[in-house]
């Protein structure tokens, strides 16, 4: 075979790398041993530090207050009931909702109120958030998100948390742990009452109204809705409470925050003491009467919107 | 959070006037002026800082209504099923300027209806006791109550406005040995109970003046609002010398007798009118205690001042929310409640004032309590001046008598025609032909009180009662009958004579002019605000 000036020069250099050694090529795998996988830093492992760093959180807080707060605007309307109720918690929070929607967590993260508003993390999916490097990526900068594993019991995500609440965090939760399916809620499980009570910090029931008609599970495109979320009384676990009872606590209290925007305050007080709140994980009916009855949900009308003023 | 706040709130104090102390800063209306007073024979008492709001102040409400004063149950033990209760509250003229939100009638009236919905009651009704005052519009109840307290009320009609002229909603329940007539909202006086959430500014508030005043109409307050009652208050800051607070104490007695139960709950809150820290923050502070960056703010705010037009500034001014907090909240019988919320009013505004001046100077503000939203016309910077701040006082009056007062703010020549119709006419018709409180009286207060055109717009539209502007002049006739002449600095000349008062250019005018009346090198006291204080002069 004829060979060329061009493949005498690359089978020289072939020749040259060869001859080249360890360190400037790796060290062949000896035999007989396995080598160790890549790790992959993802999912649970994921470490979101950078994302609380300064120029990550300028970067986020210019994105929430701008792009975030317009979109959830346009889309969702919200109305945002009962922040003043927060007015005498001081320091970090654990807030938690009800969740419908992916538009759940921005439209949370442009009604929290200050101080709180970017000093908050969001729990969110391990297995769903941080599959993908780009994916977690996005999500801590965007959401300021931290990886919760929901699949299995982990010490990490539980110990990420209590860290940040010690310096200063604030935490939103999803206890359902996903979104709904059929647009009733979930029952609660036990990771926010867990962590308020070893960290001894107030929980803020948050309930979320109207986003179940924006982006609910299944669907991949957004339609407009009127919103309403609705800011609870903090509560704290009493002496001696058990995650579980408080989880319950703080479902109920999510509920009647439910019946509050529903309805009004003092029917969902009155009924919230004699224990019939609509329960957030509709009735134990057929599937089909299940989705029939979320049509009897509905807000009745509020303030009036006065387009020209009374003279 | 910081606040920058002192460890321990200074008491109030009295400054000795010399050639170094600072230009004093006097409230004018929408503005401010600076002036030096004469040194040596001048004197400016100073309020004490804010005291300390409580910490948890929900707990405190949820602790005072489980644990009442006086001879009451806890509020659990008073509500049950199948009752009528009726909660009544103050109105817009309290507190002042309004506070920031959560009003605390907000937290009150959501602490008592969380109680009432755990004890299963249903027919519950919320009053805005605001007696002749004008109606609060909705965003104003909304303020007051909050908005889920309105909108789980108000659509219903649960939650309104009392009307003293409502003839089917009002009734006379009796009389007290004095022969004065007592006249009560028909659905409060038909509750199971009544339960009563106030606001504590001053003194003069709260008790039995809180039902027997504002769930009442003009058969009652005619006994007690008028020119013999005010002369006979002195002051009706001090319960103990008012004839005012007499009569609404024996009314309160028929009120009792008559079998309205009334679970009272009153409230009061600090002086912080303009905030610890803020734009505004310096107006608080004591002139020399100013930074620089509260200097430059100033000067800046006077210059933006300047060259605002009076709607635009007016405008500015209301959206001004006063960052109060609760300093004390006590629940259950109206006197032994009572005693305990004075109590907390004079820790906050009590100031020791030896010796009375021959010259008072006051500088008036923006807002008083019949002009939330509105403008203060000249009858109400009468009342302002002459009833309120002079009232101000324990004791005796800061100024001797046959001494002078001076008032600085511009005494507008404008009135809202929505909120105050009938003083138009006052000031146009009544005090053209006289300024004398006792003559405007006898000649023509029953004519204002009775036109039904004037009940109809209390009633309809947003309007104080006919009969209100005499009300504002009865206030001052106290300090009329007390004090040799008013003079009001940079007011409108027309305006402040035709209130019988004088006008002056500047403050050394107006002190030229009190020479006249009181002699030369006379005493001066500067009544200095905000925020508010009482002198307790001995």
């Amino acid at each position: 075979m004829a060979t060329t000036p061009l493949t005498q020069r690359i089978a020289r250099l072939r020749s040259m790398v060869g001859r080249l050694g360890f360190p400037w090529r790796a060290a062949p795998i000896p035999p007989g041993v396995e080598p160790p996988q890549p790790t992959r830093q993802l999912k649970a492992e994921y470490d979101t530090a950078w994302a609380r760093r300064y120029p990550a959180r300028v970067v986020r807080a210019s994105l929430v207050e701008t792009v975030m707060r317009f979109v959830m605007s346009v889309v969702a309307s919200p109305s945002r009931e009962g922040t003043d109720r927060l007015s005498t918690v001081d320091g970090p929070v654990i807030f938690v909702a009800n969740h419908h929607s992916h538009a759940d967590t921005p439209l949370l993260l442009t009604s929290i109120p200050e101080p709180w508003r970017h000093r908050v993390v969001v729990g969110a999916a391990a297995d769903y958030f941080f599959a993908t490097r780009l994916g977690s990526a996005l999500a801590a900068l965007l959401i300021n998100a931290i990886p919760i594993e929901r699949t299995k019991v982990g010490r990490r995500s539980a110990n990420l948390a209590a860290d940040l609440l010690d310096d200063g965090w604030s935490v939103l939760i999803f206890p359902e742990g996903g979104r709904s399916p059929d647009g009733w809620g979930q029952p609660f499980r036990g990771g926010a009452a867990y962590l308020a009570i070893r960290c001894n910090v107030p929980v803020v029931p948050v309930h979320i109204a109207g986003t179940d008609r924006i982006l609910r599970k299944g669907h991949l495109l957004p339609s407009r809705s009127s919103t309403t979320v609705t800011f609870g009384d903090p509560l704290l676990a009493t002496e001696g409470e058990h995650a579980r009872g408080f989880a319950s606590r703080l479902e109920a209290a999510v509920a009647a925050l439910g019946d509050e925007a529903a309805n009004d305050w003092w029917q969902a007080r009155q009924r919230a003491h004699a224990g019939t709140s609509p329960g957030l994980t509709g009735p134990d009916i057929g599937a089909w009467r299940r989705v029939w009855a979320l049509g009897d949900r509905g807000r009745r009308s509020r303030r009036r919107r006065v387009l020209w003023p009374e003279l | 959070m910081s606040n920058g706040r002192h460890l321990a709130p200074r008491p109030g104090f009295v400054l000795d006037v010399d050639k170094n102390s600072p230009p004093i800063v006097f409230h004018h209306g929408e503005g401010f002026r600076l002036e030096k007073l004469p040194a040596g024979r001048s004197r400016v008492i100073y309020p004490a800082e804010p005291l300390e709001g409580l910490p948890d102040p929900d707990g405190a409400i949820r602790h005072a209504l489980l644990n009442p004063i006086g001879d009451s149950d806890p509020l659990p033990a008073l509500l049950r099923p199948n009752m009528k209760l009726t909660i009544a509250f103050d109105d817009i003229s309290l507190p002042l300027p309004p506070m920031r939100r959560p009003d605390i009638r907000q937290r009150v009236i959501e602490a008592v209806l969380d109680i009432a919905a755990e004890a299963g009651v249903d027919d519950v009704h919320l009053i805005a006791a605001l007696a002749l005052h004008r109606r609060m519009t909705e965003d104003e109840l909304r303020h007051a109550v909050g908005d889920r307290v309105y909108d789980a009320f108000a659509p219903k009609g649960l939650l309104y406005n009392h009307d003293a002229e409502d003839p089917d909603g009002m009734v006379v329940l009796g009389e007290t040995p004095h022969g004065e007539a007592v006249q009560f909202n028909k659905r409060a006086a038909e509750s199971d109970l009544v339960i009563y959430v106030n606001i504590n500014l001053v003194a003069m508030d709260g008790g039995h003046k809180s039902t027997a005043t504002g769930l009442t109409g003009y058969t009652s307050l005619r006994h007690n609002h008028n020119v013999h009652t005010m002369l006979n208050s002195t002051s009706f800051m001090d319960r103990d010398k008012s004839a005012l607070h007499a009569s609404n104490w024996r009314m309160g007695k028929v009120l009792r007798d008559a079998g309205v139960k009334i679970f009272q709950i009153e409230t009061t809150v600090n002086n912080d009118t303009f905030g610890r820290e803020g734009p505004l923050s310096m107006l608080q502070k004591r002139e020399w205690e100013w930074s620089g960056r509260d200097r430059a703010s100033f000067l800046a705010m006077q210059q933006g001042l300047k060259v605002m037009p009076t709607n635009l500034k007016r405008k500015a001014f209301s959206t001004w929310l006063a960052p109060y907090e609760m300093t004390s909240v006590q629940a259950g019988e109206v006197e032994a409640v009572h005693e305990v919320t004075t109590a907390n009013v004079y820790r906050q505004h009590l100031v020791p004032v030896e010796g009375q001046t021959d010259i008072l100077t006051m500088g008036l503000p923006y807002i008083c309590p019949y002009n939330v939203n509105s403008i203060m016309n000249p009858i109400l910077v009468m009342c302002l001046g002459l009833g309120y701040f002079f009232n101000l006082y324990r004791g005796r009056p800061l100024v001797r008598e046959g001494g002078v007062v001076i008032i600085s703010h511009p005494t507008p020549w404008e009135f809202n025609p929505v909120h105050h119709p009938s003083y138009i006419d006052f000031f146009e018709e009544v005090l053209a032909d006289t300024t004398d409180p006792g003559e405007i009286e006898k000649k023509y207060e029953k004519r204002f009180a009775e036109d039904e055109w004037y009940i109809h717009l209390y009633r309809n539209s947003y309007a104080y009662h006919g009969v209100h502007p005499f009300y504002m002049w009865y206030w001052g006739a106290h300090a009329l009958s007390h004090v040799g002449r008013v003079i009001i600095v940079g007011g409108d000349t027309r305006a402040v004579r035709r209130l019988g008062f004088q006008p002056a250019s500047t403050l050394a005018d107006a002190l030229e002019m009190a020479g006249d009346v009181v002699g030369p090198q006379p005493t001066i006291t500067h009544l200095k605000n905000p925020p508010l204080l009482m002198a307790d002069v001995t």
